[in-house]
């Protein structure tokens, strides 16, 4: 009797690799497209794929892409070991697996008629950037804009090109700051944190989207109180070691949550007993 | 017209300072404007004033002791820049560059620490004020310490 069927999520997707654009010296955006040529269906944003690097092995990617490309499928990826490695020096045209997506993705249904503030540190612009792409694309849909992003030097930021675009568009507020300006650096400088008191909240209409290094989350939500939002308005993307991404292996468990399958996205009153504890 | 008195007052450093300590502290202070690529201060130098950023950015540079100089931090409208006059020696530690064109009021710091003496009741505020600007400052020194962006 045959058991595996087309749409099992355990079985990887063939998707080709399009293009591979450099975004920083060590991050790199893939664009993959279906095999056979169709559309990949939909994603929600802040949702993950597994990708699977044939003969490596297999890892959990954010999707970094505009929610209504249905043709591709993009990821940023920051290469920092074995496999994010071995994917990021892939080549157009080869080939790679694809599970999922996976995950519940941020709020943005209940995002809607509020300000959106999406505060970034290093990578973790790339999991917002459907959000960005969602907001703008829906700009009626919602209030103001804010987007406060860190990297920890000039080179280590993100999209910047879109950054300027972003920052152009109506009711829409980007910051963005580094630990570390060489001297030409004409920008912020400063923990992402220090964006705050130029950024124009309205704390009690706004919901904040936030993903990054766990510490800086830890250091931004407190900060995100202490300007007046609620805990639940606050929203955190985790990370984990997600391996089967469905909530069956438990790699990606944090207290009594599976990452992989009840987030990567909670509120920060979901996590807060767990986010300042050691070793979690 | 701005008066000086105003323009302190509704400075965020000095938000809701009593207005009788205003009155004391304008005897202190004046208009500066520095130039883009202007140094407002150098390590060594005696610090003997700090400033009220009224408009445009600064830098703080350090100088690691081998190696470029880097900015350590920016500061923008609305901020104070320098705390080295409260205490001795009265000696910058770090750089301070105007990264564009910079109005600022300059409150001078021995006129400022002699009026802080005769009036305790001003120098408590002053110091109170002093103390929330350095404990933010050093949080985010400890975040640029541990490097809150580093994968791990």
């Amino acid at each position: 009797m045959a058991t595996a069927v087309r749409n099992d999520v355990m079985i990887p997707q063939p998707y080709l690799i399009r293009e591979v654009s450099k975004e920083t010296y060590d991050t790199f955006t893939l664009r993959l497209a279906p095999d056979k040529g169709s559309n990949h269906g939909s994603f929600l944003p802040g949702q993950f794929s597994m990708l699977w690097v044939f003969g490596v092995g297999e890892l959990p990617i954010s999707i970094s892409g505009d929610p209504e490309e249905h043709q591709r499928l993009v990821y940023t990826v920051r290469s920092v070991g074995q496999a994010t490695n071995a994917l990021v020096t892939r080549s157009a045209g080869e080939a790679v697996g694809v599970r999922g997506p996976f995950g519940n993705g941020w709020p943005l249904q209940a995002a809607r008629g509020h300000d959106v503030i999406i505060v970034a540190g290093g990578i973790g612009l790339a999991p917002l950037r459907p959000v960005i792409y969602e907001v703008l694309s829906h700009r009626k849909d919602f209030g103001r804009l804010v987007i406060l992003y860190g990297a920890r030097s000039p080179r280590d930021l993100l999209y910047r090109k879109e950054l300027a675009s972003w920052a152009r568009q109506k009711e829409t507020q980007v910051l963005t700051s580094v630990d570390y300006g060489g001297m030409s650096w004409r920008g912020h400088v400063g923990v992402v944190t220090t964006l705050f008191k130029y950024a124009r909240l309205k704390p009690s209409r706004s919901i904040a989207m936030v993903c990054g290094p766990e510490i800086m989350m830890r250091f931004v939500t407190r900060e995100l109180e202490t300007y007046g939002l609620s805990r639940n308005d606050i929203y955190l993307s985790m990370e984990r070691n997600m391996k089967c991404a469905i909530g069956f292996c438990g790699h990606c468990q944090y207290g009594p949550h599976f990452i992989c399958k009840e987030g990567p996205v909670f509120t920060y009153e979901q996590l807060r007993p767990m986010l300042e504890k050691y070793e979690l | 017209m701005e008066t000086l008195e105003r323009i302190i007052a509704e400075h965020p450093f000095l938000a809701d300072l009593d207005p009788s300590f205003t009155r004391l502290m304008v005897g202190c202070a004046k208009n500066v404007r520095f130039n883009r690529n202007d140094y407002i201060f150098r390590e060594g130098d005696p610090a003997n004033e700090f400033y009220l950023i009224r408009e445009g950015k600064v830098a703080v540079e350090i100088f690691p002791a081998q190696g470029k100089p880097m900015i350590a931090a920016t500061l923008d409208h609305g901020e104070i820049l320098g705390w080295s006059w409260l205490l001795p020696p009265y000696q910058w530690k770090l750089n301070a560059r105007a990264l564009e064109n910079v109005r600022a009021i300059s409150l001078d710091g021995k006129c400022l620490r002699n009026k802080c003496e005769e009036n305790h009741d001003l120098g408590y505020e002053v110091l109170k004020r002093f103390a929330r600007i350095i404990e933010q400052r050093l949080e985010t020194t400890r975040m640029q310490l541990i490097d809150v962006y580093a994968v791990r």
